[in-house]
């Protein structure tokens, strides 16, 4: 079976894989249907929706366009959920190779290192990295990145301890081939389904963690995200809980919709270990 | 012994990651942006340069780095966290006043997913391949996905502003002035809508957890030996599979503590409940640096505490444990 035929198999993550697409179509559309920054005042606040035309979602407590808004927001998470899951697989691949192929006391200390990091209770310390730094994308992206590298650590070390004593590995060695030049040429590329199937779902928790940053006001004060507008509109609630609704579904979408991709491409690269659904 | 010996060692190791964070937490302070003295003098009104070396004196900070090092790791090992630059209060005594309701809280969330987890998971391992097992795990997998903040507000919406069930601010009614029982029941109906909302995403992960767990646990050979006995399938369920479905279920609740440290900051932020998350979120918004890196340090020692508690558990729960131990 092809490969997107096992992932269409599960109907879940094509369901899913439909979602992402229309919200990544969200996030590119949003220049084009909306050219105007969305900060921009354009309306009498906490218009309902539906109550005007060019305002399906109404406006914010500052008369801010809500759809303008959710759709630039788009953008904001998704960058930012790819782009600090990449820096984690950057961080989290090569410790976890250079510890499970060396294994000993380079893994030992390596190990100690991650275990630190999963100690520390994520969220708080992203918080903190966050204020420290000052809000800002980079350090939005930087503070999910460093608390969310250890899984990926532990991964690829597992991966890399069960493949290091395979019979291909043992030619390559005898061949003459660099340390490096095994880990890079002839392990890491058969641990990339399980790294692919966990980057697909950690893009989805770094979403939900951007979330929750911005709703604390820890978000890039220049840039529009779906969790700022739900903390904006926090204390309005009562008045305008469309202020908040309307986000919320577009985050749990989007999370939703990685969790269901990710889901999927598990049963379509990994079909031996793929469980009964 | 053995168990006296287990202690020892997780301690040991807990000591050496609240010193690391204590020095990760000085390192912090350092990168904080601003001069300590200049907020202050800033909030203060006065900013001439001698008021200025004035403050830095009484905070240390016209020491050199490694004094205030010292300073810093023997204060909190003294358990001086120093004092909140906002409210001029240690940040000790702050921490301490907040944490019997984050305890509450959390407590209470972590039972409630517990349980509920456990009893939906084992019941979607009863139903694999029927809708309504497939009904529960679509469901987990929802609540798994939606932010907490936002089940929060909405949660606020619907039981307190549109239904008026449910109260949706604070620990109890002010000015009510309720005493003994009263008290209590005031206290629980406050504590329904922040548990519940903390508690569903937790119940999430049980259920897809336990569920797993089961189906891993039912195809052991043990199980088929008490299904060839004869045994009737409901105590198979409950004696053979739930009872090891368990024990990677403890380990992941003990693993999942962190998270609720993180989801108690969201849900006391939104629901006003004085917990230290509210106070983390009050910290942040005044950017009081030094009452944030206090609450940091604490979360991870509640983490740590958690952490022993869930091995102890463990080592209790399965006796293969204790020969393995040290």
């Amino acid at each position: 079976m092809s490969f997107f035929a096992r992932f269409a198999q599960n109907r879940g993550a094509l369901v899913g894989l439909i979602i992402l697409l229309l919200i990544i179509a969200m996030a590119i559309l949003a220049p084009l249907l909306f050219p105007e920054s969305p900060w921009r005042m354009v309306q009498r606040p906490f218009l309902p929706p539906l109550s005007q035309d060019g305002f399906p979602l109404g406006t914010d407590t500052m008369g801010r366009n809500v759809a303008s808004g959710l759709m630039h927001g788009a953008w904001v998470s998704l960058l930012i959920g790819l782009v600090s899951t990449s820096v984690a697989l950057l961080i989290g691949v090569p410790l976890g190779a250079i510890a499970g192929y060396y294994g000993g006391i380079i893994d030992d200390i390596l190990m100690r290192f991650t275990e630190f990091f999963q100690t520390i209770p994520n969220f708080a310390l992203a918080i903190v990295l966050v204020a420290i730094m000052q809000p800002s994308i980079t350090s939005i992206v930087l503070a999910i990145a460093i608390v969310s590298w250890p899984p990926v650590a532990r991964l690829v070390r597992a991966e890399f301890m069960s493949l290091r004593n395979r019979e291909y590995v043992e030619a390559a060695r005898l061949v003459g081939q660099s340390n490096t030049t095994i880990i890079l040429r002839q392990i890491l590329p058969n641990t990339l389904s399980p790294i692919i199937v966990l980057a697909s779902l950690m893009v989805a928790t770094a979403i939900l963690l951007e979330s929750a940053l911005s709703f604390l006001g820890l978000g890039d004060p220049n840039v529009m995200s779906w969790g700022y507008m739900i903390g904006a509109a926090r204390t309005v609630i009562r008045q305008a809980w469309w202020l908040s609704f309307f986000p919320g579904v577009a985050i749990l979408l989007t999370v939703l919709a990685l969790n269901l991709v990710g889901e999927g491409l598990d049963d379509a690269l990994n079909p031996k270990l793929s469980r009964e659904r | 012994m053995v168990y006296a010996r287990l202690i020892l060692m997780r301690l040991f190791k807990a000591v050496i990651v609240l010193f690391l964070i204590v020095i990760f937490n000085f390192l912090l302070i350092q990168l904080a942006p601003g001069d300590p003295a200049a907020i202050l003098a800033g909030e203060a009104g006065a900013a001439d340069q001698e008021f200025l070396d004035q403050l830095r004196e009484r905070f240390g900070l016209d020491q050199p780095m490694y004094v205030q090092l010292w300073h810093y790791v023997s204060g909190i090992a003294m358990l001086d966290f120093g004092y909140s630059y906002r409210l001029g209060v240690p940040v000790f005594d702050l921490i301490m006043d907040r944490l019997p309701a984050t305890l509450l809280l959390t407590g209470t969330a972590f039972v409630l997913s517990l349980v509920l987890g456990i009893v939906a998971g084992s019941m979607a391992a009863a139903r694999v391949k029927k809708p309504s097992g497939s009904l529960i795990m679509a469901l987990a997998l929802v609540f798994y996905a939606t932010p907490l903040f936002w089940v929060a507000l909405m949660s606020v919406v619907v039981f307190s502003v549109y239904l008026g069930w449910l109260p949706a601010y604070g620990l109890y009614t002010v000015g009510a002035g309720h005493t003994g029982l009263a008290l209590v029941l005031d206290v629980a109906k406050h504590l329904v809508l922040p548990a519940t909302t903390l508690a569903l995403f937790f119940m999430a992960i049980y259920t897809r957890m336990t569920r797993t767990s089961m189906l891993d646990a039912a195809q052991q050979d043990y199980v088929k030996t008490a299904r060839a006995k004869g045994l009737k399938p409901g105590i198979i369920q409950r004696r053979h599979v739930l009872r090891n479905a368990l024990l990677p279920i403890i380990t992941l609740a003990g693993l999942q503590a962190g998270q609720m440290v993180g989801g108690a900051i969201l849900t006391e932020t939104v629901f006003a409940w004085p917990g230290i998350g509210r106070l983390m979120f009050e910290a942040l918004q005044q950017r009081d640096y030094n009452l944030l890196l206090g609450i940091f340090f604490f979360s991870a020692a509640l983490v740590i505490v958690f952490n022993i508690i869930t091995d102890l558990v463990y080592s209790l729960a399965d006796p293969r444990i204790k020969k393995g131990a040290a």
